[in-house]
């Protein structure tokens, strides 16, 4: 049977991308902050996980104001890195599993979840930039990845409640798929920003390590903290972190298992915009 | 019942609902279409043509012009869309972010290295911190300087 075996947290900044495909990891702004990936990168070649469901935002690349889905899963075979106003970013293409995602859209969608099935997507930084902080710069990426957006854009989106119930729902889907893999599910996005206005530019230490002591700890109540909670203490784009609740609701202790090993932690300020949160958790 | 929307009081904050997506469809969709090569090449080569090609407003039309990115968002724009022109224009996410807030780039720049904005003041309208609206533009620019 397929199971969920860990779950990752990481910000998805686009200049982090920059940064790795232009070759500046050695200077003296970026060195602390990849060097707060380097566990993972080894973490991540022994664990060896044969698919990750990857939750992101898409940053108005795929989906225009043509369509807003509010959850998306990508089904295709593959999906390339989207042209977002500065060319392609020179990372491989991502290879998908489109029999599992299948699976986890019936699944899902039969557990009252809506999603939109999408079959031919680019993706963008969401996606490719915690690919790059966890395996680095390779030809190809190590495993599968599912896609999985989810609309942060445009208002309403959805609750902190309905991603972490959601992230239960994918649990149950996965382990009721037959083949043998070894699954991770990542949440990305977050942690305090605030790219628009007189505002931008706002980081909130406090608040964010508080996310993460109770992500790791309490997520339950957590995921009960309303959307303008988000944009007041961690700005506008800081509620990009309710999709750090869908990995957390598919980890095994919300379904009576053991408590998850925090096999990392880390977290930096800043990478351009933005606040990095990293996290790193193991079901036991 | 009304809609809910409890975050209209955070100061120097616009949050991108359905009635300022509305206002923005076409200030929005002509950014996206910055993501093709050949468009950015056009765009590039006569701005205001390209713009007439689209059902914008004046408005919306003289703000991207100016790169107004406050004025843009006031008009509907919302930032990941309004990053493709910026884009266009071989500029980071800081230095559109920063533009926004009257500081110069180096002046933004620090401030972020600095360990960022604090939220003190900045929770509510009517607050005293340095994002609230008596307190505009920031940095050396700032009216009392």
């Amino acid at each position: 049977m397929a199971r969920i075996t860990a779950s990752v947290y990481t910000s998805h900044v686009p200049a982090i991308g920059a940064a790795l495909d232009l070759g500046k990891t050695g200077e003296a702004y970026w060195q602390p902050l990849f060097r707060g990936y380097d566990y993972s990168k080894h973490w991540l070649a022994e664990q060896k996980p044969d698919v990750v469901f990857l939750v992101y935002n898409d940053h108005a690349t795929a989906f225009s104001l043509d369509m807003i889905p509010t959850f998306a899963i990508g089904t295709a075979a593959r999906f390339e890195p989207a042209d977002e106003g500065w060319g392609p970013r020179p990372v491989p293409p991502v290879i998908g599993h489109p029999e599992l995602a299948a699976h986890i859209a019936h699944s899902v969608i039969q557990d009252d979840f809506d999603l939109t099935i999408v079959n031919r997507m680019d993706v963008d930084h969401g996606l490719t930039v915690p690919l790059s902080l966890m395996c680095g710069q390779p030809e190809a990426w190590p495993c599968a990845v599912i896609p999985f957006a989810v609309n942060v854009v445009q208002y309403p989106v959805p609750s902190g409640r309905r991603c972490f119930m959601l992230g239960q729902a994918i649990r149950r889907a996965v382990e009721s798929y037959g083949p043998d893999l070894n699954v991770q599910i990542w949440g990305t996005g977050g942690m305090s920003h605030q790219l628009q206005g007189p505002r931008a530019g706002l980081i909130n230490r406090e608040w964010d390590n508080r996310f993460l002591d109770r992500l790791i700890k309490e997520p339950d109540a957590l995921s009960r903290v309303p959307h303008d909670d988000y944009v007041r203490e961690a700005g506008s784009e800081g509620i990009e972190l309710v999709m750090w609740l869908i990995a957390r609701g598919a980890m095994a202790d919300i379904h009576g298992g053991a408590a998850p090993k925090v096999a990392h932690r880390f977290y930096h300020v800043p990478a351009s915009n933005t606040a990095v949160g990293h996290l790193i958790l193991e079901n036991q | 019942m009304p809609l809910d929307k409890p975050y209209k009081d955070i100061p120097g904050t616009t949050i991108f609902d359905a009635e300022q997506s509305r206002k923005g469809y076409w200030l929005n969709q002509f950014c996206m279409s910055l993501m093709k090569a050949d468009n950015r090449a056009r765009f590039k080569a006569d701005e205001r043509a390209y713009l007439d090609e689209w059902p914008m407003t004046e408005a919306q039309k003289a703000a991207v012009l100016a790169r107004d990115l406050n004025e843009c968002i006031r008009l509907g724009g919302n930032i990941y869309f309004l990053a493709k022109i910026g884009a266009t224009d071989g500029k980071s996410f800081q230095q559109m972010a920063g533009s926004m807030t009257g500081m110069t780039e180096d002046e933004y720049r620090h401030m972020m290295i600095s360990g960022g904005r604090s939220v003190e003041g900045n929770r509510r309208i009517g607050e005293d911190g340095d994002a609230q609206a008596h307190r505009q533009p920031q940095g050396s620019k700032k009216k009392d300087a």
